[in-house]
C-alpha cells in the first residue's frame, strides 16, 4: 500500500490540534499564519526547542519552537503559577505541550498511514542552535501568533525505507504471534 | 471515607494539574501519590491502599498498557478503578486498553469538568 501525506492536510490537522490544545489546556487564543517549507538551512536560533519522534510507515519528528518569555507564558496557564525564568517546571510543560500537540497530530496521520508510534519528547534551551535532519529533509513550518509572540510546530517525515521492521511493535498486548 | 489516589504520568506538569482537578473535584479525596511510570505506580500500590488510579499511556519503562495488565493480573487490584488520561488516541491502543480492563478512558487536552465526569462515574 502506497500512503502518501498531503501537505495541505498536513498543516490542517496540525492547527486544529494546535488551536485545540491551546485553548482546552491553556484557554489562550492563537492566531494561525501562513505555513511553508524550510528548505534552505535554518539561521541560528535562541529559544525553546521541543522534538518529538514519529515511527511507522512514514519516520520523522515534530517540534515545538518559541521564545523563553513564552514558554513561560505557557507554563503559567498550565500549571496557574508564575513563572519568571526558564526552569525545570517550565521545560516540563513545554514538553507535554509538545506531546499533546504532536500527539494528536500522530493519531489524525494515522488515519492515513496507518499505526505509529510516539516517542518520548526531548526539550532543548539555549542560544545560538540550529537543528538539522539527517538527508536535508524539508521541515514544514506552521507558525502562530499568541499574546504577540509568535511559536511555531515545525514537521519533517519522509518514508520508512524499512517499515516491517516496525511490525512487532504494533502487536496488541496479549497476543501472541 | 476520603478516597486515596495514584496518579501515574511522566510529565510532571500533567502530574500537578491532575492533583489540582481531583483537589477542586466535589469529592472526598485523601492522600493522592504520584509515580513517573509504571514501575514506580507498581512499587507505590504495594506501598499504599489506594481507591483509584489514574494513568497515562506512553512513558519509559513500563507504559501504561502494561501497567493496567499487571493491576488487573493481580487479585489486590484486579477490582481498583484505572482511568487512562493520554494522548494515545489511535483505536488499536484504545481497544487494548479497554480489553485489558481500564474503567474509563480520557484523551489529552481534556477540560477539568471531562475528568470530573468521569470520576463521579467510578468512585
Amino acid at each position: 500500500m502506497e500512503e502518501k501525506i498531503d501537505r495541505d492536510h498536513l498543516v490542517a490537522i496540525a492547527r486544529h490540534a494546535t488551536t485545540d490544545v491551546f485553548s482546552t489546556m491553556l484557554g489562550m487564543e492563537i492566531e494561525p499564519l501562513e505555513a511553508y517549507a524550510e528548505t534552505e538551512p535554518p539561521v541560528a536560533a535562541a529559544g525553546i526547542l521541543s522534538l518529538i519522534g514519529f515511527a511507522g510507515t512514514w519516520v520523522g519528528n515534530g517540534s515545538f519552537f518559541c521564545t523563553a518569555p513564552m514558554a513561560c507564558s505557557i507554563a503559567d496557564a498550565l500549571l496557574m503559577a508564575e513563572h519568571h525564568t526558564v526552569d525545570e517546571e517550565v521545560l516540563d510543560a513545554m514538553a507535554e505541550m509538545t506531546n499533546m500537540i504532536l500527539g494528536n497530530v500522530k493519531t489524525e496521520l494515522e488515519a492515513v498511514l496507518g499505526p505509529m508510534l510516539l516517542s518520548i519528547p526531548t526539550v532543548l534551551y539555549g542560544r545560538n542552535f540550529v537543528k538539522r535532519s539527517l538527508g536535508k529533509r524539508e521541515w514544514i513550518v506552521i507558525p502562530f501568533n499568541c499574546k504577540e509572540e509568535r511559536f511555531e510546530i515545525q514537521i519533517c517525515m519522509a518514508p520508512n525505507p524499512n517499515p516491517e521492521g516496525l511490525r512487532s511493535c504494533f502487536r496488541p498486548y496479549g497476543v501472541h504471534a | 471515607m476520603p478516597l486515596d489516589v495514584l496518579i501515574v504520568d511522566d510529565s510532571a506538569a500533567i502530574r500537578k494539574i491532575l492533583q489540582r482537578v481531583l483537589r477542586q473535584a466535589e469529592m472526598s479525596i485523601g492522600e493522592v501519590f504520584e509515580a513517573g511510570d509504571g514501575v514506580e505506580a507498581l512499587a507505590s500500590l504495594k506501598e499504599h491502599k489506594v481507591g483509584l488510579v489514574l494513568s497515562d499511556i506512553n512513558m519509559p519503562n513500563m507504559d501504561g498498557l502494561q501497567l493496567l495488565s499487571q493491576i488487573r493480573g493481580s487479585a489486590d487490584w484486579k477490582n481498583l478503578p484505572v482511568l487512562m488520561i493520554t494522548t494515545e488516541g489511535s483505536q488499536n491502543k484504545v481497544l487494548e486498553a479497554v480489553n485489558l480492563g481500564a474503567s474509563g478512558y480520557v484523551r489529552k487536552p481534556f477540560t477539568a469538568d471531562q475528568i470530573k465526569e468521569k470520576l463521579v462515574g467510578l468512585v
